[in-house]
């Protein structure tokens, strides 16, 4: 199989709308979680972006199209940009778009019945556009008829889990030369649906804090739920030997990747399988655990999932000494289908910089999610940062792990 | 509603559904679709806002009277009519 690697990251996330805006507050503990209010569900917190929609989109397509399609696509155009690529020259055909998505149709849905109510639910007042905004290829979709991209576009379901879905399914795709160039990644628009946030709160999962920046603590001994966020990372991936050729900056080749199924439960994780699911990602990668640099875990920030999810990583990890922890969601939240892949791009700038940022908001770590070398208050200084484990599991039980290494001849 | 409330109703709808375009020169006597960017989704959102917001009733078959703002608000007149701005 041909090598690939990643060679442009665009993404928007509640604390940044660049790599290096994004970096640069994680390494700083810069949160981006705020007070919030969403139709019918009231008060909570949330993570919100503020990139600017209208630098890729007309008003007009704003209008037609989803929140979905908007973050999708300023993160795809961000990223081309910053591949370096030549877009005018490329070979749109040759354009594969592979976009992870935790659910999709909610928000327009819920917007839509709402509507509606206004006019004793009528349904000759339902908006012809539904159907467009609602079928489960949207952003991916819209991406392509903004960007005259021709080549196959579709969404993966995934739950929490769909970014580093994404990910491995653009990589797929070009080892199987159905693309040239794969737009890969996972996005959320999750917080523009009260439904979810009235789900988890139902459920006893949902975050709730005196000051918001402080309500997504996964593994504090006082976090009580899930912070919901929006957000989205899509990266450009090219074969090895394409992105050589064009002499493109290259932040990383994926090494490893697995994705397997607790077939247990529909909300409850299941350790013993998202440690198998890490252990055939090291084995794709021909790796030993001793070998990873850096962990990133999934952790919600919910009572027993994090404790289940750090019980997985102590079986898998053990006499590591050099393997490091963090968590992103502290930061920005729960961004969903965007989760795995703009946490991955986190710290993907380790390999320049060697380090391993933060977690946030572990004020008195629950011992039950005590694991070495778990980077709590600052940064730290890695001696080197050679492999990147990103751990992403969603409901259903759906687990996936991508390992990216610092590109090396 | 008179024939000039009307025309305020239709260039509100079209300022909504067409929020790039400068309707300020718009030609009274020069079809839509020549001077702007629409499309066949673009005739049933018009279709959709004036059901939504007047409750006129726009028949298929007599889209094609949505051509122009004079042809459009000619068509409308009659319906519109008892509507009290």
């Amino acid at each position: 199989m041909e090598r690939v690697v990643i060679t442009g990251i665009g993404l928007t996330a509640p604390n940044g709308n660049t790599l290096g805006e994004f970096r640069q507050a994680l390494l700083e503990g810069r949160g981006g979680i705020q007070d919030y209010e969403i139709r019918y569900f009231g008060k909570t917190h949330a993570g919100l972006c503020n990139y600017d929609a209208q630098k890729y989109q007309t008003k007009k397509e704003l209008r037609r199209g989803t929140r979905a399609g908007s973050i999708a696509i300023y993160c795809s155009h961000e990223a081309v940009n910053d591949s370096g690529l030549d877009w005018d020259s490329v070979d749109r055909s040759r354009v594969g778009v592979y976009i992870g998505v935790t659910e999709h149709g909610n928000v327009e849905t819920e917007n839509e019945v709402y509507n509606i109510s206004k006019f004793d639910y009528d349904t000759s007042m339902w908006t012809h556009f539904h159907n467009p905004r609602t079928v489960a290829n949207n952003p991916a979709g819209e991406v392509t008829v903004n960007m005259k991209i021709s080549g196959p576009h579709y969404c993966l379901g995934a739950a929490c889990a769909a970014g580093n879905t994404g990910l491995i399914q653009g990589m797929q795709m070009l080892q199987l030369q159905e693309c040239d160039v794969a737009l890969a990644g996972g996005i959320s628009e999750s917080v523009h649906t009260f439904g979810i946030f009235a789900a988890f709160n139902n459920q006893g999962a949902l975050a709730s804090h005196a000051e918001s920046v402080k309500a997504s603590r996964p593994l504090d001994k006082n976090r009580n739920g899930i912070v919901v966020s929006e957000g989205g990372c899509m990266y450009v991936l090219e074969r090895l030997s394409d992105a050589q050729a064009r002499g493109a900056k290259i932040y990383g080749e994926i090494v490893g990747y697995n994705i397997n199924s607790d077939a247990t439960d529909f909300v409850l994780p299941n350790p013993e399988r998202q440690a198998e699911c890490i252990v055939n990602a090291l084995k794709k990668a021909n790796l030993q655990p001793q070998d990873i640099d850096i962990v990133n875990l999934h952790a919600t920030g919910t009572h027993s999932g994090d404790i289940q999810e750090c019980s997985g990583l102590r079986k898998v990890f053990v006499d590591c000494p050099k393997t490091h922890f963090n968590a992103t969601k502290g930061f920005i939240g729960h961004a969903m289908g965007a989760a795995g892949a703009l946490e991955l791009a986190g710290n993907l700038p380790a390999f320049e910089d060697g380090m391993c940022h933060a977690c946030l908001n572990i004020d008195e770590l629950d011992e039950e999610c005590a694991l070495p070398n778990l980077v709590i208050d600052a940064p730290k200084k890695l001696e080197n940062a050679r492999y990147i484990l990103n751990t992403s599991f969603g409901m259903l039980g759906i687990n996936s792990v991508v390992i990216i290494k610092k590109f090396e001849e | 509603m008179t024939k000039e409330e009307i025309r305020e109703a239709v260039l509100e709808i079209l300022s909504d559904i067409e929020p790039d375009e400068d309707l300020t020169g718009l030609k009274d006597d020069v079809s839509f679709r020549d001077q702007m960017d629409l499309d066949s989704m673009s005739f049933l959102d018009i279709v959709m806002e004036l059901r939504r917001r007047y409750k006129v009733e726009i028949p298929e078959e007599e889209y094609t009277a949505l051509n122009s703002m004079n042809s459009t608000v000619e068509y409308l007149a009659p319906k519109m009519a008892d509507i009290v701005k």
